[in-house]
């Protein structure tokens, strides 16, 4: 050591102090307690493995949901978490969705099917054992109603008698809106127009009744976010009661013992976690954290399929994938330009090397077998001769002097990915360049609002299992249109089924609508949503279904 | 140094107006509001919402009531979360990336420190490349592939630790803590080697030698203050970096810190969780810079000479 510190110099003598033990005894600590860490780590059994035993559901639930009020939301993850809280009138078969009996026995629909009415049955009881009331439905569509909560999904309660009139401050006393609690058990209601789908309404959160006392306890009927929606708080009349609240964690829910059908909820308690990160999500599951994930990352599906396929489940989904025409710009003003572009996009091309989710291409706006609906067979098809035909009648042959377009999109790799296929269909089959443009999501609504765009990306997710929630879409002053495209008889169409009976006349005129939209082409359709879930075999009761509602009363688990 | 301290609080406050008036304004600029939504609403609904949250006042108006607000200490509702107000937002998820932020920068000092000692007493051996090429990696490699590498090692391949949570299962708070600190180890490892480097050359140090103190006395006892002089010059701006960083590993680990609120309130729009976000953090940045300066003057006794 010395012989070297006399030809190197101090530096030298360092190493040597390294070699000491004193100067390694921080180094050694640290290793040594890092190994006893991670040898005591005990990971114990999995969420999986432990819920099973206790009857608690683990699931992964999107984002943390903006409240638990079911007059204030309007996401997908907050129905998740309400349906297991509240019930409203009717509840939903786990399997084919139709109305069940919830908080009514039963009902009665007068012959115009404009007059309903509902016998709440006794059993009926709030989580704290008030009964569940006819008033507490008035007072809670009342509330839902007031100008002053400003609820976004008020117009679910518009086909009421009156309510749109209420809601928009027009007219002031709730006695004139077809709502009526004729005693304790018994709520009449009456409809503006006959509304087929009115009792799937009642089946969505935002109709579902909230404990009058409790809300009155911490605040005004109307009044938006007050503390009655906290664990502790939180007065449920559903399967399920609130436990507790961890914000952007945890939400813990336990079985409700006042829930009139407590005999056959099975499950203790469901965790729901909110994960923004699909990928995260994705390695909880394969590591026993969850029962269920709420998505699948798109390069994980194919894995899955080959590797594990008891693990994956791939059902339809009430949604449509689409691109939106701007109309008011040439030369997307022309339907044969429109029409030639949706001619060249081969949707199956874009679901088996793009998306993998085994989703359905679309060529009619509205999914196949919305509740029995077929949409008529659409002119549009993959059809590239058709396509440049088309294109060339309208004066670009072979894409000459077509302007470039503008494709936007909300920033996601799966819309990119998508974007850049039809991008390229489009240059070898028409010969017409797309330039491609991502925005945040905020920016892209603003823009597609204001018809600021030439082709623009979208979905539209069904509120309700009926061929309406997708078409009145696309009715000329429809809030949700963003085209610029309005047509007289397409409006009247949707206007007369609104006022029908018969289903099957109904769904003739959605027909005859339908075939407007599919000749016109303001909308490009790309695919039928489907829902890739991963799920532990030992979930059982959770059926397959286009609105990907799962009635936790009737899930339960067992390990195989 | 009283005077200093003041001085700097005091070139604090215009600071902060800045910041507050800026963002105020440029948020409210920006495309797309806190209620546009795939489904665009009612006017008569956007309406309700509009005067529910005041903004149907004219901007400069709506500004004067938030300084008002301020002033009192309220952050006032979120927009996104219409059940809790700002602060409370704030308060559940600050401690948490506190917590972190503190666990980051452990593992950064303890780590960064040791290596850089390990390669500065040795330099262009062996020794000293293999921690700073480490280091190297280290710095290139970002949090968001970093973190589902340790996780799919840790987590899935050797099943010890958790992939996910805080708090909730043992050792889960052991991957983030290493994710989040391990670029900026690899940082002050560098600035170790490099401020050790040039300390150990001077004449102090032989001086301490020839006087036959021990090599670890000098190293520690004499060479270490000076040489972490750029370490703690960058420990400021790391804190602030931990604290505002920590987005990416909170979203990988699912960690309900104030990060996730932070960018996901950029994105919903929700004006008044980006204003108490943005307000706490350039406090925290100032607050951490005065400490900063405080700190190094201590260190350094030529700056307090300057002064």
């Amino acid at each position: 050591m010395h012989r070297w510190l006399s030809r190197r110099g101090c530096t030298i003598r360092i190493i040597g102090a390294a070699n000491n033990w004193r100067y390694l005894a921080p180094n050694c600590v640290g290793i040594i307690i890092i190994v006893f860490t991670l040898s005591g780590c005990d990971l114990g059994p999995t969420n999986v493995e432990q819920g099973n035993l206790e009857q608690i559901l683990h699931l992964g639930n999107g984002t943390e949901p903006q409240d638990l009020d079911p007059h204030i939301v309007t996401g997908v993850t907050e129905h998740n978490i309400i349906s297991a809280l509240l019930e409203g009138l009717v509840g939903e078969n786990p399997e084919t969705l139709e109305p069940v009996p919830g908080m009514a026995e039963y009902w009665v629909v007068s012959a115009d099917g404009r007059e309903y009415t509902f016998f709440i049955r006794d059993q009926a009881k709030w989580s704290n054992g008030d009964p569940v009331t006819a008033q507490d439905f008035a007072w809670s569509w009342q509330r839902m109603l007031s100008p002053a909560l400003a609820a976004e999904y008020a117009y679910q309660l518009y086909p009421i008698k009156n309510a749109r009139a209420f809601n928009k401050g027009e007219i002031q006393s709730f006695s004139e809106v077809g709502v009526k609690a004729v005693d304790d058990k018994t709520l009449e209601v009456l409809l503006e127009h006959p509304t087929p789908y009115f009792l799937s309404l009642l089946a969505h959160y935002s109709t579902f009744p909230v404990h009058p006392p409790t809300i009155l306890r911490f605040g005004e009927m109307d009044e938006r976010g007050s503390a009655w929606t906290r664990p502790g708080n939180f007065v449920s009349n559903g399967p399920f009661k609130l436990k507790s609240w961890r914000l952007n964690y945890i939400i813990e829910v336990e079985k409700n013992a006042h829930y009139w059908d407590a005999e056959t909820v099975k499950l203790a308690g469901i965790r729901f976690y909110p994960i923004d990160n699909i990928q995260t999500e994705e390695r909880m599951f394969r590591t026993g954290a969850l029962h269920a994930t709420s998505t699948t990352p798109s390069e994980k599906i194919e894995v899955y399929q080959s590797k594990s396929p008891h693990l994956i489940s791939i059902s339809p989904y009430l949604g449509t994938y689409f691109y939106r025409f701007n109309v008011t710009r040439p030369p997307l003003d022309d339907p044969r330009v429109r029409l030639a572009l949706s001619l060249t996009v081969d949707r199956q091309a874009i679901i088996d090397s793009v998306t993998k989710g085994g989703q359905i291409p679309a060529y009619s706006f509205t999914p196949p077998n919305t509740q029995g609906y077929f949409p008529p067979k659409s002119p549009v098809s993959y059809d590239l001769e058709h396509g440049r035909a088309l294109l060339a009648e309208a004066g670009f042959s072979e894409g000459q002097g077509f302007p470039e377009l503008e494709l936007l999109y909300n920033t996601s790799d799966g819309h990119r990915r998508i974007a850049e296929a039809i991008q390229q269909m489009w240059k070898k089959g028409l010969g017409i360049d797309v330039r491609l443009v991502n925005t945040d999501w905020k920016v892209y609504l603003s823009r597609t609002n204001q018809l600021d765009y030439d082709i623009s990306r979208a979905g539209w997710i069904g509120d309700y299992p009926d061929p309406n929630t997708f078409l009145d879409m696309m009715l000329s002053d429809g809030g949700n249109n963003r085209t610029g495209w309005r047509n007289n008889d397409y409006d009247e169409l949707i206007e007369r089924a609104a006022t029908l009976t018969n289903q099957k006349e109904r769904y003739q005129a959605f027909e005859q609508a339908e075939m407007i939209l599919d000749r016109e082409a303001p909308l490009l359709p790309i695919y039928t949503y489907t829902r890739v879930a991963l799920r532990d075999p030992s979930v059982k009761n959770w059926f397959p279904n286009i609105l990907d509602h799962h009635p936790y009363k009737y899930v339960y688990l067992q390990s195989d | 140094m009283s005077k200093l301290v003041l001085a700097r609080i005091l070139q604090g406050i215009p600071v902060l107006l800045i910041v507050v008036t800026a963002t105020f304004f440029l948020v409210r600029a920006a495309p797309g509001g806190p209620f546009d939504a795939e489904r665009s609403l009612p006017a008569e609904v956007v309406k309700n919402l509009e005067k529910r949250y005041n903004l149907d006042a004219p901007v400069l108006h709506q500004y004067v009531d938030y300084l008002g607000n301020l002033v009192r200490g309220d952050f006032g509702p979120s927009f996104r979360y219409p059940n809790r107000s700002v602060t409370e937002l704030i308060r559940t998820g600050m401690p948490i990336t506190f917590e972190l932020a503190f666990y980051a920068i452990v593992v950064a000092v303890v780590v960064g420190v040791m290596s850089g000692l390990i390669a500065a007493v040795r330099p262009n051996s062996l020794q000293d490349y293999l921690p700073m090429s480490l280091a190297m990696t280290g710095i290139c490699l970002p949090a968001f592939l970093l973190g589902p590498i340790l996780v799919l090692i840790f987590g899935i391949w050797l099943e010890w630790l958790p992939v996910s949570g805080w708090g909730y299962s043992p050792g889960d708070k052991i991957l983030p803590s290493v994710t989040l600190g391990s670029a900026y180890a690899a940082y002050i490892a560098r600035l170790t080697r490099a401020g050790m480097l040039e300390v150990l050359s001077q004449d102090f140090i032989r001086t301490a030698r020839a006087k036959g103190l021990s090599m670890p006395g000098v190293v520690f006892r004499h060479a270490l203050r000076g040489g972490l002089a750029p370490v703690v010059a960058f420990s400021g701006p790391a804190v602030a970096g931990l604290l505002t960083g920590s987005f990416v590993v909170e979203t990988i680990f699912q960690i309900p810190g104030l990060g996730r609120f932070y960018v996901q309130a950029a994105f919903n729009r929700d004006y008044t969780m980006i204003m108490g976000t943005t307000i706490l953090l350039s406090c925290l940045i100032v607050i951490l810079n005065i400490v900063v300066d405080i700190l190094a003057v201590w260190m350094n006794p030529r700056l307090r000479k300057v002064r």
